[in-house]
């Protein structure tokens, strides 16, 4: 019984885990159409970032204050990882507006010159990054049921960058004017609004969001420069699976590939676990191609 | 129309990712276990017959050129870098003192870039075109495995430096990393009589590891271990929430590691979190070395064991020495570890045998080579004449907060290596791979 609630908690981990690195994606890939494949290098610069702060803290300011460190870590690793996705949107990506297979070519490339980087700044071994106290151990709800604090910081953590985008998208004067540009793009033109300072700022926001994933990640596993690596193609597959240009779907998409992750990998192990749940995402969008939910607006289907 | 692009579009990019996971497995063991297939096993008695003096190229003017080939780009060059240094540090302190038979050593450095095919190439390229008296190189199975075909055809000279899966002796080859009863057997032994008799395996999902466990679970029946668990997850898998339900719901006494890269990383941090510490559950890693505990933490590792030939801390004249001089030569936060220490003392052991022989030929070199002594870093190694490994002893350290080890056992004197493990009666039939 306890087994079955912990594989439950464990699932809903793994979800948030896996919505946390999608979310960047789902805006620069799901809502602007760009194949984003340097997503999982931005994810790798907000880890950096987290080591970074880290390093500072130690070097600077008393111990007293070291366990603070992850509370700057976090908006630091945002405004880097957005920095960087504004600085390629600007030389690069700019110019391949409607052209998904050059995007995918490019970012790519992007991915390796970043992932090279890092190992000519940080070295080519891992760096270690120390869990702050607040966040260590776990909340013990009966015998042999667990939820560490970390999965339950990220679970949390989540649901703000949720909430944020939410707000963002669906709230504010900024993002009504981002949803007018990805839905038509001419129209919006026409009507005043400049693409160029949206599509701009919508891509830092993702790759920021990215980063924020990175930081969080930090807590849970490796940091290294192959570490986007890891991630990117679960990042793929939720917004895909969850319906490509809807925050909602993302959610469901997060949720669907995490439990099923899970289930499988109980019953069966890691790596055929692993085998089933792609068997179980591609029998599922031969059903629904269009993934959980999708958006109907005739502008998509002429958009690119 | 569209649809149909989008459709390609779609197609394109999971090949892709899969061509981006895939190098990221393949070449992505950035962790000590170098260490994969165990297929075929050369055995001794393969093809020498041409160039046999390409060796021995320069040898008339007053070098003799040696080849170092280690990834120093890519995904092992994580590991291997630290290697190269090393060997470069004995190359120059065997010239400070003299040379080799009054000549002085001349590195021919290449770059196998994390890919078996390249080392394949420039090891030829370094025995044909530079003519090097042997080369000291490799990290992964797979990159010795890919060389070891070109130093048989060609009867070159490969000093091997890493810890591997035993079965295999090649002619060309002398390997001065631990084969497998030398680190796993005799660890698992020691865990029997100090931890407890049940075991969960944990293992990246490729040869290496499955092999080691193939090998473990022999010994387990014979020597009245038990088996609670086995789980295998692919290279660079980082959410083990799963698997550490299941060893939690398995109970066992010892978990015996064979994860390798990254993934270490995630396991530990993970473990530690669902509140098992090394007072629970002792896990035994044979891929984690003090250049890997940097990289995840020694808090995290606090209390748990490894099973090598050297550490740092490993109390020898010699190793003082050796641990001083690498930090004054590549800065005061490098750190030595098992495979270093092994890289160091190929060249030693090759330079001995050189002087030995009193020529550079390949042959000749090898026939000087069996039962030659050396007191490295790590202690005394002779050089077994029958496979060309080397004896070492067997090492047990304890992770310490400060990221370094504290011995716990070792085995007193240097072990003879068994590759095949023939002086074990339960693993007859293991190596019949």
């Amino acid at each position: 019984m306890a087994l079955v609630l912990q594989q439950i908690l464990n699932g809903l981990s793994v979800s948030s885990i896996l919505l946390l690195i999608a979310l960047g994606l789902a805006i620069t890939f799901g809502l602007m159409k760009v194949i984003n494949m340097a997503h999982g290098e931005l994810i790798m610069i907000g880890a950096y970032t987290a080591y970074v702060v880290q390093g500072l803290f130690t070097s600077y300011l008393p111990e007293s204050v070291f366990d603070y460190y992850f509370v700057i870590a976090i908006p630091a690793s945002f405004l880097v990882a957005a920095l960087f996705g504004l600085v390629l949107e600007m030389t690069m990506i700019r110019y391949l507006y409607g052209r998904p297979l050059d995007s995918l070519l490019a970012t790519w490339g992007v991915g390796m010159i970043l992932q090279q980087l890092a190992r000519s700044i940080f070295g080519a071994p891992n760096v270690a990054v120390v869990s702050p106290s607040w966040l260590n151990g776990g909340l013990a709800i009966m015998p042999g049921l667990v939820l560490t604090y970390k999965r339950l910081f990220i679970i949390g953590l989540v649901i703000v960058c949720l909430l944020c985008m939410f707000l963002y998208i669906y709230r504010s004067a900024a993002g009504r004017r981002m949803r007018a540009v990805m839905q038509n793009r001419d129209m919006a033109a026409s009507l005043g609004i400049s693409t160029r300072k949206v599509d701009a700022a919508t891509f830092a926001i993702g790759a920021g969001i990215g980063g924020i994933a990175g930081c969080a990640l930090s807590l849970m596993g490796p940091i290294g420069p192959a570490l986007g690596t890891y991630y990117i193609v679960d990042a793929f597959m939720v917004v895909v699976l969850g319906g490509v240009g809807k925050l909602l779907g993302t959610v469901l998409g997060a949720l669907g590939m995490g439990l099923a992750n899970t289930l499988f990998e109980s019953l069966t192990d890691a790596s055929i676990g692993k085998v089933f749940v792609f068997i179980a995402v591609i029998a599922f969008l031969q059903w629904r191609p269009t993934g959980f939910v999708s958006l109907r607006t005739r502008a998509l289907d002429t958009s690119d | 129309m569209k649809r149909k692009n989008r459709k390609w579009i779609v197609l394109l990019i999971v090949g892709l990712m899969i061509a981006v996971t895939g190098c990221g497995g393949s070449t992505g063991t950035p962790a000590s276990g170098g260490n994969q297939t165990t297929g075929g096993g050369s055995s001794n008695g393969g093809t020498n017959t041409s160039g046999s003096e390409a060796g021995s190229g320069s040898e008339e003017s007053g070098e003799i050129k040696v080849g170092i080939l280690h990834s120093l780009s890519g995904t092992m060059a994580i590991s291997e870098v630290s290697v190269h240094d090393a060997e470069l540090m004995a190359i120059e302190e065997i010239n400070a003192a003299g040379g080799v038979l009054g000549k002085k050593l001349v590195p021919v450095i290449e770059d196998g870039a994390s890919e078996p095919a390249v080392f394949a190439e420039k090891a030829r390229k370094l025995i044909q075109q530079d003519g090097v008296a042997t080369v000291f190189g490799g990290w992964t199975s797979a990159s010795r495995k890919a060389m070891l075909p070109v130093f048989e055809e060609l009867n070159g000279l490969l000093w091997y430096p890493v810890q591997y899966e035993g079965l295999e002796a090649s002619p060309n080859i002398f390997y001065t990393g631990a084969t497998t009863n030398q680190q796993i057997v005799p660890s698992v032994t020691w865990l029997l009589e100090n931890r407890g008799t049940k075991f969960f395996l944990l293992g990246s999902d490729y040869v290496f590891p499955r092999t080691a466990n193939m090998i473990i679970k022999a010994q387990l029946e014979a020597e009245g271990g038990e088996v609670v668990g086995e789980e295998y997850t692919a290279l660079g898998h980082t959410d083990y929430s799963t698997v550490i339900s299941k060893i939690i719901a398995a109970g066992p006494d010892v978990i015996y590691n064979t994860l390798n890269g990254d993934s270490n990383v995630a396991f530990f941090k993970q473990l530690k979190d669902a509140g098992i510490t090394a007072d629970d559950i002792t896990v035994l890693s044979v891929s984690v070395a003090e250049e890997e505990i940097r990289g995840i933490g020694a808090d995290v590792l606090e209390g748990h064991l490894a099973a090598w030939n050297y550490y740092q801390t490993t109390e020898t004249p010699e190793n003082e020495t050796f641990v001083a001089n690498y930090k004054a030569k590549y800065g005061d936060n490098r750190v030595t570890a098992d495979p270093i220490e092994a890289g160091y003392i190929a060249v030693y052991l090759w330079a001995a045998a050189v002087e030995k022989a009193g020529t550079t030929d390949v042959d000749a070199v090898k026939e000087a080579a069996k039962g030659l002594e050396f007191t490295g870093p790590g202690g005394k190694v002779t050089i077994d004449g029958d496979n060309q490994h080397i004896y070492k002893t067997v090492r047990i350290g304890q992770v310490q907060p400060d990221g370094q080890f504290l011995e716990l056992w070792n085995s007193g004197e240097p072990v003879k290596p068994d590759p095949y493990l023939e002086t074990y009666d339960w693993a007859a039939g293991l190596s019949g791979g």
